[in-house]
């Protein structure tokens, strides 16, 4: 799946000529279809959620989300992904440096384990971990002795997050980084520059966007993680529910508002990060 | 531009590859290897018996054909949401590209609730269709598409760097040859999306079958019917049953490992063509 | 072009480092936030027990971990301020106790993974048994407290649409023609195991002990069911939020937490002729307790559920107490009905899981193709 989840929206492309383009009215039905159909399977869910949300007033969703137990969820939710993006980017950027620069057997099988996470049901995501880390599991015992607690705790949510996330900034890299090709910076390499300056001064500035794009869509899923992180939460209210896990139980507890509230800010997280990313693609693209 | 010729000017590939390795055995293949150490408790012919069990065999056909379909559905739209976001000009497209990845942000559960919400007898949506005897919610529809807005973002994000890069030439000397538009989309630009499409499907697909979050909360869960293969997994763990979950575990990760391989080698031998060409 | 570029990339690092700056620094407010109140309500407190002579040298604040199941989230907020009070009147500790719930399954499963819970308080004894078999909890746990060391207990009853439009009176009424019954999954809820096991022992009892009519009794209930959810709170909003089915399978306590929260106007609850006594047991996990020296403090925690106060707490959640008292003076609410009991009438849990619920089980028959 080289050149996932890249997006560069060409200005040029609508400005076709016109007997390589359809017609008018095809166009717009084109649109239309396009549309109706984004509509009612994103556009719809998304709505209901915030006219959910906005049910009961604004004084029940302002309230909601100054709740205890939902701001201990954010801060949560918010240092899982602080620390799993950084780790899966670097991690992505190495990956992309070594599967694009460089030629090597089992390529392929390597980027088949970088993809798997994507394929993995959540499910199993967090259970391999109760597997490896739970009081029953294969280091469980070892570790309890010493007093350390991976599940049901930080280490476990974190860890789980990483897992779902690996794939992101790796997988929109390596398709950059392929078709930018090596010349620039054996160019580099030639006049003397070394490893890391290579890769600040001529590798980073080409793959930027494609970077900062990863790093959006890894967070905002790291974010938004409820399978794994459910099977290894433990489900302490105020000290292992994500964001998630807090909308289930207030969803639970027939707090549909609420519920629906908290939701909506992981929308908006959500929203503002990818308008931005959009706004800062704009501008620098006026600039050229 | 993707000519492969030994590269050993540049530094880092040790270093690079060490810390690649490393971490991915640390946080993917370790863990998973758990899932494979667990199964060993069971003899095979328990094995074999856990993953080959009616139930079982029910609930990997839901998820398949579920996945299956939304995968094709996908496929479709996301082909056409691609097509209009790359080629046509209207007002709020910048808006309207952002949401496409929205399905990735949002946590599934929450996706699940409203899905339901909307499509359930007395939803927005299902309360027309109830009258007309459509069972949306509670039926595998309604997992098919919950499973949809789960793999719309993999399709038209696959899609639409291949539909920005396709040369205008190509087209034009279609064009020039005198055919007509329809036949310029099935024989010029078809082809040439084909590889893309495959793989925007096979991860939608892939994505499909081990979605939990959102599918339990529209799928109704009836046995035999609307169970799906990782709620058997939850199933099995919440009966103290380790070794049946992860036998079930392990026929899914097979299975992804493969499809994803295929994918992968699919697309390797594309570009090399391309490149020969 | 180079150094452009070069500008750039500082410029996206520097964007980049203010993000996560950002984050932090919220996540930092957040902390203070909540610290605050929590703060404010330990000083408070903390202050009135230095004006009050003391009686014993004041212990460290201490925190307890309650692993629950689903339904007893609106009880135990209750109970934990209660109790909260009582021992700091009682010790002068502060004790904060903490709260998860979950399918009752799940949770067993958890605590048993490592989980470091004082105590469960679970849906039914076969759950804690689990966690009896890795040696968590010692094996004479339900002789620890009073009356198996069940501090209430509960009922299954049919929770139905105003009105009772489909004249549903006992179980017979379920199996009738165009009926929806709404129940959770017996393999993952443990609701679900009474509602199964009520019915059951409603049908042997009408066709004479006769083990093969109850069978068919039951796989008749079910083949009614239009949805089957993971858990008891996923029956409930599926029944009353999505409006499917014609009559809920719930715990009393549930039912009566569904009207008051739901709808008072749109659900009455229907008492079968028969239902079991469902008692949901409580123990101290022996190992963690021991080893975070919380014994003391967690066997008073439960212990307390007996008295009267917490016995008033429950009767207010809708769980029937045990104290004879108490249950008087709720009698308007619990009516009297005829009750199973899962000992003399399954022979315990252990018999019950293995012959309906375990895999290949009586259960299991029911979704059997071609059966």
């Amino acid at each position: 799946m080289a050149g996932t989840i890249t997006v560069h929206l060409n200005k040029e492309a609508s400005k076709r000529p016109e007997h390589v383009t359809e017609s008018g009215p095809v166009r717009w039905i084109l649109i239309a279809i396009a549309l109706l159909f984004l509509g009612l399977i994103v556009v719809l869910p998304l709505l209901s959620i915030f006219v959910e949300a906005f049910k009961k007033g604004v004084g029940v969703y302002i309230d909601s989300i100054k709740d205890p137990d939902a701001m201990s969820a954010l801060k949560l939710t918010l240092t899982t992904a602080l620390i799993a993006v950084p780790l899966n980017t670097v991690f992505g950027i190495a990956a992309a440096w070594a599967i694009s620069k460089f030629r090597f057997r089992g390529k392929n099988i390597l980027i088949t384990l970088i993809d798997l996470p994507f394929a993995v049901s959540p499910v199993i995501s967090g259970m391999v971990y109760v597997l490896l880390f739970g009081a029953q599991g294969f280091l469980g015992p070892w570790l309890d002795d010493r007093g350390i607690q991976i599940i049901f705790a930080l280490p476990g949510i974190v860890l789980a997050t990483v897992f779902v996330t690996v794939p992101f900034v790796a997988r929109e890299l390596i398709p950059h980084m392929q078709a930018q090709g090596v010349q620039e910076e054996e160019a580099a390499s030639s006049l003397g520059a070394k490893g890391w300056q290579i890769f600040w001064r001529v590798t980073l500035p080409n793959i930027k966007w494609g970077l900062l794009y990863g790093i959006i869509l890894c967070n905002a899923r790291a974010m938004g993680e409820f399978g794994a992180v459910s099977v290894v939460s433990g489900h302490i209210r105020g000290e292992t529910n994500t964001l998630p896990l807090h909308i289930e139980i207030l969803y639970n507890e027939y707090q549909f508002s609420a519920s629906f509230a908290v939701a909506s800010l992981l929308v908006m997280l959500a929203v503002v990060t990818l308008i931005v990313k959009s706004i800062v693609e704009w501008k620098s693209s006026s600039q050229h | 531009m993707k000519g492969s010729k030994p590269r050993n000017v540049l530094p880092g590939f040790g270093l690079s590859m060490g810390f690649t390795i490393f971490y991915l055995s640390v946080i993917v293949l370790i863990p998973l290897s758990a899932v494979l150490f667990k199964t060993f408790e069971l003899s095979w012919p328990e094995f074999w018996k856990t993953v080959t069990s009616a139930r079982v065999l029910a609930a990997y056909r839901v998820s398949f054909l579920t996945a299956f379909f939304a995968g094709l559905v996908n496929l479709v739209f996301g082909m056409l949401i691609a097509w209009v976001l790359v080629r046509y000009r209207f007002p709020g497209k910048k808006l309207i590209d952002s949401l496409v990845d929205l399905p990735f942000a949002l946590p599934t559960a929450v996706a699940g609730i409203a899905l339901t919400a909307i499509y359930a007898p007395n939803g927005w949506i299902g309360s027309y269709l109830a009258p007309l005897g459509i069972k949306v919610a509670y039926s595998p529809i309604g997992i098919t598409i919950a499973l949809i807005f789960i793999g719309l973002p993999f399709v038209v994000r696959t899609v639409q760097p291949v539909l920005q890069d396709l040369e205008k030439e190509t087209e034009e000397a279609a064009v020039m040859l005198g055919a007509y538009r329809l036949r310029t989309f099935w024989k010029v630009i078809l082809p040439e999306l084909m590889p893309a499409l495959v793989t925007g499907f096979a991860m939608a697909f892939a994505r499909g079958i081990g979605e939990y979050g959102s599918v339990v909360f529209i799928s109704g869960n009836m046995p035999l019917k609307t169970e799906i293969t990782p709620l058997l997994i939850m199933t099995k763990l919440e009966q103290y049953d380790y070794a049946g979950a992860t036998a079930i575990a392990l026929v899914m990760l097979i299975v992804s490992f493969l499809m994803l391989l295929v994918i992968n080698l699919l697309q390797w031998q594309m570009n090399r063509r391309t490149i020969a060409r | 072009m180079k150094k452009i570029t070069h500008v750039r990339s500082v410029v996206i690092i520097l964007a980049l480092t203010l993000v996560l700056a950002a984050c932090g620094q919220s996540g930092n407010n957040t902390n203070t936030t909540t610290n605050k109140p929590a703060n404010a309500a330990t000083d408070a407190p903390a202050t009135n027990a230095t004006d009050e002579p003391a009686k014993a040298e004041p212990k460290p604040p201490v925190e307890l971990l309650n692993v629950s199941y689903d339904p007893t989230r609106e009880l135990y907020v209750e109970y934990n301020e209660a109790f909260a009070k009582h021992w700091k009147e009682e010790t002068g500790q502060e004790v904060t106790i903490k709260q998860s719930h979950g399918g009752s399954g799940k949770q067993g499963r958890a605590v048993i993974d490592g989980l470091k819970a004082d105590v469960v308080t679970l849906a039914l004894g076969y759950d804690i048994d689990a966690i009896v078999e890795p040696g968590l909890i010692n094996e004479d746990w339900q002789s620890k407290f009073e009356h198996n060391s069940a501090p209430y207990t509960s009922t299954i009853v049919f929770l139905v649409r105003k009105g009772n439009p489909k004249g549903i009176k006992d179980w017979n009424d379920l199996i009738k023609d165009k009926v929806e019954v709404i129940t959770p999954n017996p393999k993952t809820s443990g609701g679900a195991r009474w509602n199964y096991l009520a019915a059951w022992g409603y049908a042997l009892k009408q066709n004479g002990g006769d083990e093969a009519k109850a069978q068919e009794f039951v796989a008749e209930l079910f083949k009614h069911v239009p949805v089957l959810d993971s858990g008891a709170r996923g029956s409930t909003t599926t029944f009353v939020e999505r409006g499917i089915g014609d009559v809920l399978l719930a715990w009393e306590n549930e039912a009566f937490l569904s009207i008051n929260e739901l709808g008072p106007d749109k659900f009455e609850i229907v008492y079968p002729s028969l239902s079991i006594l469902a008692e949901p047991p409580v123990a101290v996990v022996d190992k963690v307790v021991d080893e975070r020296g919380t014994r003391e403090v967690s066997e008073a925690y439960l212990k307390y559920l007996y008295s009267d106060e917490g016995q008033e707490i429950a009767a207010k959640n809708y769980y029937r107490p045990i104290n004879e008292t108490v249950l008087a003076k709720y009698k308007e609410t619990f009516k009297d009905l005829e009750l199973l009991t899962i000992d003399q009438d399954f022979d315990g849990w252990k018999t019950a899981q293995e012959k309906h619920f375990a895999d290949g089980g009586v259960f299991d028959k029911i979704y059997t193709p071609g059966s």
